[in-house]
């Protein structure tokens, strides 16, 4: 049977459809993982971000972690989570906002520091207190380079996720690990196509989300900025 | 610590292996982004189509790649390919977009002075185009570099080890030492080998400093 029909024979079984190891469950599953993990990563690399953005301290700091964490292999840091604080969805979701957080960050730290001075400095001019030009003009005008961050700390734990079904987290990576254990091939292929799917889907909503959050009067200026 | 001087042999091993795995795919990721960041560089169309289709491909997680790959290609699940092929598509995906970009703003008067002193177009390109835009391309490698080294511990869980070796044989036995030593040395094997892509990018390019 050639891998195509593999996959339809797999996917049209309605047996794989429904109950507690059907495809929406799992789906579910792993949307639940992302989104809090998310969540939390913005709720701690955001405000770090933004804070080192805005002072300008620290900068060479955080974006050395920053880099320095990319090169973090995400198996081995599950793995010591997991040991560290036992089998469970806690510890496999606090790996997860640990790989999430630097992207989210360096995303924030860049777009900040990339905010014209002039523009920092007229809104300085008219009065405005430190947070406030911080919350009202700084972030609006970093808006899309944080929203890059947060889209590939996205990426990141949509991909991460499905490693993780390795130390006991439930999501579409079970069928992989699932499938290999018991050489059942078609599971396997069939959960990592459901993932790349899912991946994609989560990026277009993101792509549509940038659009909706980021001021229009920030499009026309980029764009011009790339074709110069 | 006694367990990595018991287990020399081994991590010397797994470094090779990893070496092999994570730079193979950089290497051959190079050599295809070249003519297709200069076909990108070219066209409009050209350039749009490359980045949708390479911005596609990078959003696809790892893992699914490597264990979709065997399926595809007819490879056993062990193969090394399944985990080479993935970390090639990912670096050609990274490194398009910058030797796209890069060989976009080689200012125009340099183009045409090449040009005016009896550069033909191949020989331009290697001689002045792309050398101008080896600063960008060695700003992507590193990048890559360093991606493809964390992502290649993932072929662990299909059996094709590099350090991920370390974390597969300690994770079921609940052995802690191992697992902090592979992410170490994964961490160390990156360091080095971005420090020698920007030692390897300076001499490359001595007109950089010139100047100051």
């Amino acid at each position: 049977m050639d891998f195509v029909s593999l996959l339809i024979g797999w996917l049209s079984d309605a047996a794989h459809w429904a109950g507690s190891d059907g495809v929406p469950v799992r789906v579910l599953e792993h949307l639940e993982y992302t989104v809090i993990s998310l969540l939390i990563a913005v709720v701690i690399g955001f405000p770090l971000g933004a804070l080192v953005g805005h002072t300008g301290r620290g900068g060479l700091l955080l974006v050395g972690a920053a880099n320095g964490l990319r090169a973090l292999p995400t198996l081995g840091v599950l793995t010591i989570v997991v040991l560290l604080a036992g089998i469970g969805v806690v510890p496999a979701i606090a790996g997860l906002v640990l790989l999430a957080v630097p992207p989210v960050m360096a995303g924030t730290y860049a777009g900040i520091r990339a905010v014209e001075p002039i523009i920092v400095d007229a809104a300085r001019g008219v009065g405005m207190r430190e947070w406030k030009v911080l919350a009202s003009v700084e972030v609006p005008n970093a808006m899309p380079l944080i929203f890059g961050g947060v889209r590939s700390a996205a990426l990141q734990v949509v991909a991460t996720a499905t490693v993780a079904a390795y130390v006991g987290l439930g999501g579409l990576g079970r069928y992989v690990f699932d499938g290999l254990a018991i050489r059942d091939y078609a599971q396997v292929a069939s959960g990592a196509l459901v993932v790349a799917v899912l991946a994609v889907v989560v990026d277009l909503v993101f792509i549509g989300l940038q659009r909706l959050v980021v001021s229009p009067g920030l499009a026309p200026a980029k764009s011009g900025k790339a074709s110069a | 610590m006694t367990w990595v001087l018991d287990h020399l042999g081994l991590l010397a091993e797994l470094t090779g292996t990893h070496v092999y795995l994570s730079l193979v795919p950089l290497v051959l990721g190079l050599v295809l982004a070249v003519p297709l960041g200069w076909l990108a560089s070219r066209s409009r169309f050209a350039r749009a189509t490359l980045l949708s289709v390479s911005s596609l491909l990078y959003t696809i997680p790892s893992l699914a790649l490597i264990v979709i790959l065997p399926g595809i290609l007819g490879t056993r699940i062990i193969d090394p390919l399944n985990v080479i092929i993935p970390l090639t598509i990912y670096t050609v995906a990274l490194l398009v977009r910058s030797i796209a970009d890069a060989l976009s703003s080689v200012p125009a008067n340099v183009v045409a002075a090449a040009t005016a002193i009896g550069y033909r177009p191949l020989r331009r390109f290697l001689g002045v185009e792309f050398p101008l835009a080896v600063p960008v391309i060695v700003a992507g490698l590193r990048v890559a570099a360093v991606s493809n080294i964390s992502l290649v511990s993932v072929g662990a869980l299909i059996g094709i080890s590099g350090y991920g070796a370390l974390f597969t044989d300690g994770f079921p036995i609940g052995f802690m030492t191992e697992v902090v030593v592979g992410v170490l040395a994964t961490l160390v094997l990156a360091l080095v080998v971005d420090a020698a892509l920007l030692l390897i990018g300076r001499l490359l390019t001595p007109w950089t400093r010139a100047g100051r």
